[in-house]
């Protein structure tokens, strides 16, 4: 069984089509690993999915590094 | 690329009768499951009736957010998929803009395009994921011309136009597209209230000097929901027999 952030990380390789070693703890979605915003919202959903959960727009908004979505999911995930 | 459309969903509102019934009969003629939509129970039977085994009639009050949720949460129990959106249900409340109440502002505003707003996102999250969908609005050559008695209608439609641009636009990289078709006068009770004076008078307007068909505007409807219009997305479509050239 993999951890909560080897998960996130994985599908933010799969989602931004991005290299495991670029998908570091404080790189940011938009400004380093190259996603625009839609493709940020689409991250989120993938992560809802993944992790059978709901995140609400005003949190979702706040998911803009690799370690803020592993916290969120951290806390968040049942 | 394939050219056939057997087998996909499409949610058409307002199919009781007029254009939506025609684009709904038109998708089911190119193998299309379709679910129209009703403001009655009566009218969801009268479609389900004459769409017999190719779909299903659900009542829907598109001014409903929990109603628009539910209707979208059988489909996919249902269907699994929704490929085609036909946003087509609209009402008119004419009045002079001097007499012009605030319902009769806020009731056409939320139907014909608020409705479009809440359906669009509904059905967004499925297509973004399947990487494909098409979304057409039904607007209205007066959203263009603008028509004295309509400032409610005309301001609905015309937000259509806008809102399909910018959608369009955001979504296109996704496989999705959005466009318009815009109807002239076609031969629908929304019309058929017209009186003989009106008409003469809009007659006198139109080249074509006849109303349109139904199955005109369907056919518009079901080239842009086809694979060979993937190309095309935050277009508008004018189907009225000449009388206004955009």
């Amino acid at each position: 069984m993999s951890t909560i952030e080897e998960r996130v990380k994985k599908i933010i390789i799969e989602q931004l089509g991005v290299k495991e070693e670029e998908v570091k703890p404080e790189a940011s979605f938009e400004n380093d690993l190259g996603a625009d915003s839609l493709d940020t919202v689409e991250l989120v959903m993938a992560l809802e999915e993944e992790f059978e959960t709901e995140i609400p727009d005003e949190e979702a908004e706040k998911i803009k590094t690799v370690q803020t979505a592993i916290d969120y999911i951290k806390n968040h995930a049942s | 690329m394939t050219t056939s459309m057997q087998g996909q969903v499409a949610l058409v509102t307002g199919a009781t009768r007029g254009i939506g019934k025609a684009i709904a009969l038109q998708l089911v003629a190119q193998g299309v499951k379709v679910i129209g939509t009703a403001t009655t129970d009566s009218g969801a039977a009268s479609i389900s009736d004459y769409l017999g085994d190719h779909g299903e009639g659900l009542s829907l009050n598109v001014a409903d957010e929990a109603n628009i949720q539910a209707v979208l949460a059988h489909i996919d129990s249902h269907y699994g998929q929704l490929d085609i959106l036909v946003n087509n249900a609209g009402i008119t409340r004419d009045n002079l803009l001097m007499r012009m109440k605030d319902d009769e502002w806020d009731s056409v505003l939320d139907t014909n395009l608020k409705s479009v707003f809440r359906l669009c996102k509904g059905v967004m999250r499925g297509m973004m994921k399947r990487r494909s969908g098409r979304i057409i609005n039904i607007s209205s050559v007066v959203g263009t011309t603008g028509n004295p008695g309509q400032t409610n209608y005309c301001a609905a439609k015309a937000g259509l136009v806008g809102f399909t641009k910018a959608l369009a636009k955001e979504i296109a990289a996704r496989g999705i597209t959005v466009n318009c078709v815009a109807p002239g006068f076609i031969d629908t009770d929304m019309t058929k209230s017209l009186t003989d004076d009106q008409k003469q008078a809009i007659f006198s307007n139109i080249p074509a000097a006849r109303l349109g068909q139904p199955e005109e505007i369907a056919a518009a409807v079901v080239f842009l929901a086809s694979p060979g219009a993937a190309y095309i997305t935050g277009e508008t479509i004018h189907v009225n027999g000449g009388m206004a050239m955009i």
